[in-house]
């Protein structure tokens, strides 16, 4: 018997297709049909300038929109040549665990939900709101973030987010040990997931899966560690793997990861050089709107001496935070909004940074970047031609290598053991399909 | 060159063995890259797989590029990721695939499993045929598509619904539609 699970199926999150063939309850064969979500990333890449591709990253892997953005301007940084602060690569380490944080929890949570478990669903999500009013409150937005920029970030880190991140980080560890009480001995639950889905991690490699599914397998391949990039380097975190490469250890892999980008976040809340200073020369808090208005009046004579409150709202970015976050070229980075309004200079600079056929233009060349994403490894192909626009951007997501090999899968299991494969394999229309 | 393939053991060994079928090489920003004739394509693959002094056995990725605007000849390249656990190493292969009317290249799904959804993508998306492959079908766009988004000269404005867009009535009085 053939039965037809998607594109839009209740248990199903994410469009895709799985044509599945029966022997009774058992599957005998698969073939996966992609291609529900596809929006044309990378022909809109070529056609905007290489700063305004930030957006349509966000929405590659949208549960975990941070890494995406992370991981393409660290591409076209890499074909320019430079390199952002320091202070600016522990920030882009702490937003990008934040979301995998993010990441594994919805998929834990969907995983269990799909399989009946209503509960962890619960304290699941209740744990990712804590990370989502972070990110909200850094970046203005919970999902559609852009608050990565080439050279840098969009602004600082708001005053006391870092220490109320961890105050935070402890309360998602509750649910997250709340949930592994619930479901790690769970009769139910193991019943459901153990040996199922199995997959051998010769297999996995050649079939080009990484992330949790190959460390699952027992590999303990993880480019943050192999192939370290920004300050990974610096941090002492655990690759956590499985042994048999089935729904478990998918899932035991993910909880374990949790845990340790909870670990590398308070290693870089630690490390982090350079907080944010907030008085002026005189000594006294002045806030960026403040320094606008105060320019509007035409009182720019001491303007560029004075030091600015940081202030993440789009009312004013402080001089000072801009130049601790972003890389000194200035043909990349937006200058900060005094030197726009306050000198010619920086008017100009803002201005070709702006205009049409201007911006920033990379020279000619080609690079491929890699970053250690939720589901593995996303990679970003570009190839400029030295103008305002790429000429080529191809992105390799994570998911388009996994769904590739879940048929083998789930090929002699059950027909209702495909639901929670598909979940731990935690597949992202939005990346898979671009 | 000559400088390049000094400082990477593999593109000296590759440059060893294949030295007629190497058309090019660089390593920008420290990715080392080979450009191979197209007929010797899966020769320097399985080369590249297989040799211990390689043993590239991991394929990242697999892409095309359009070069049309570029004006260079042949249009499209074919960009191979590689990655080798025990190096820890990354290569960037490219070859050419001949003629520009109708571009044919060798699968490489027999020696990576992996390639087998990425050349059905660049199949959709360049219209470049892989000659062996099992299933050399559409992936992201529908059967119904005609064309291949990706090349350079297929119109980024371009249309094909696959159903109609329907015109909205306004038939409700009291509600605007833009």
């Amino acid at each position: 018997m053939m039965i037809n699970m998607g594109p839009s199926h209740p248990a199903m999150h994410g469009v895709i297709r799985i044509i599945t063939e029966l022997d009774g309850e058992k599957v005998v064969s698969a073939n996966i049909e992609i291609g529900y979500l596809h929006r044309a990333f990378e022909k809109e890449c070529e056609v905007v300038g290489w700063g305004q591709a930030f957006p349509y990253t966000d929405r590659l892997n949208y549960v975990s929109p941070l890494i995406n953005n992370v991981a393409y301007a660290m591409g076209v940084e890499k074909l320019l040549g430079i390199h952002p602060t320091e202070r600016c690569d522990y920030i882009r380490v702490i937003i990008s665990e934040v979301s995998r944080i993010t990441d594994h929890l919805t998929c834990i949570a969907a995983c269990a939900m799909e399989m009946g478990a209503m509960t962890p669903f619960i304290y699941l999500m209740k744990a990712r709101e804590y990370l989502y009013e972070f990110v909200e409150e850094l970046t203005g937005a919970r999902l559609t973030v852009s608050y990565v920029r080439v050279g840098g970030v969009k602004g600082d880190l708001p005053d006391g987010w870092l220490d109320r991140l961890e105050k935070a980080l402890d309360k998602v560890q509750i649910e997250i040990d709340e949930v592994d009480r619930l479901l790690t001995r769970n009769r139910i639950f193991i019943d459901r997931v153990k040996d199922v889905g199995c997959i051998s991690s010769s297999e996995a490699w050649s079939l080009g899966f990484t992330g949790p599914v190959l460390r699952s397998t027992g590999m303990p391949r993880d480019l943050r560690k192999d192939e370290p990039y920004l300050v990974y380097d610096r941090f002492d975190f655990d690759v956590p793997v499985g042994a048999v490469g089935d729904n478990y250890d998918r899932y035991l892999v993910r909880l374990e990861e949790m845990r340790q980008s909870a670990r590398i976040i308070r290693q870089a809340i630690e490390q982090i050089p350079g907080g944010a200073v907030q008085v002026d020369l005189s000594g006294r808090p002045l806030t960026g709107a403040q320094m606008v208005d105060a320019a509007k009046m035409g009182m720019t004579a001491d303007l560029l001496l004075r030091t600015v409150r940081v202030d993440p709202t789009l009312e004013g970015a402080g001089k000072i935070s801009a130049e601790r976050m972003n890389a000194p070229a200035k043909g990349v980075v937006l200058p900060p909004k005094e030197s726009t309004y306050g000198n010619i200079e920086g008017l100009m600079n803002h201005f070709m940074l702006i205009m049409e056929g201007q911006g920033i233009q990379p020279p000619p060349g080609e690079i491929y970047i890699a970053n250690e994403a939720a589901n593995g490894e996303l990679g970003f192909y570009m190839v400029s031609d030295g103008s305002g626009s790429a000429y080529r951007v191809h992105c390799r997501p994570p998911c388009f290598y996994l769904m590739q090999g879940m048929d083998r899968m789930i090929v002699g299991g059950m027909i209702a053991d495909v639901i929670a494969t598909f979940g731990t394999i935690n597949m992202i229309a939005g990346e898979l399909d671009r | 060159m000559a400088d390049v393939a000094d400082n990477n053991p593999v593109l000296k060994h590759l440059l060893d063995q294949f030295r007629d079928a190497i058309i090019e090489t660089h390593a920008f920003r420290g990715d080392v890259t080979a450009v191979v004739e197209s007929a010797r394509y899966h020769d320097v693959v399985l080369c590249l797989r297989d040799d211990p002094e390689c043993s590239f056995d991991f394929l990242v990725d697999l892409t095309a590029v359009d070069r049309l605007k570029l004006k260079q000849k042949p249009r499209f390249e074919i960009v191979l990721h590689l990655y080798s656990r025990s190096r820890n190493a990354r290569f960037r292969l490219k070859t050419r695939p001949v003629p520009d009317s109708d571009p044919v290249i060798d699968t490489v799904v027999d020696l990576y499993p992996a390639a087998n959804w990425a050349e059905r993508e660049v199949y959709d998306m360049f219209g470049i045929r892989f000659l062996g492959h099992p299933n050399l079908t559409r992936i992201l766009m529908y059967d119904q598509f005609v064309g291949h988004p990706l090349r350079k000269d297929y119109p980024v404005n371009k249309r094909q619904p696959l159903v109609e867009e329907r015109p909205v009535h306004n038939d409700r009085p009291g509600m605007v539609f833009e």
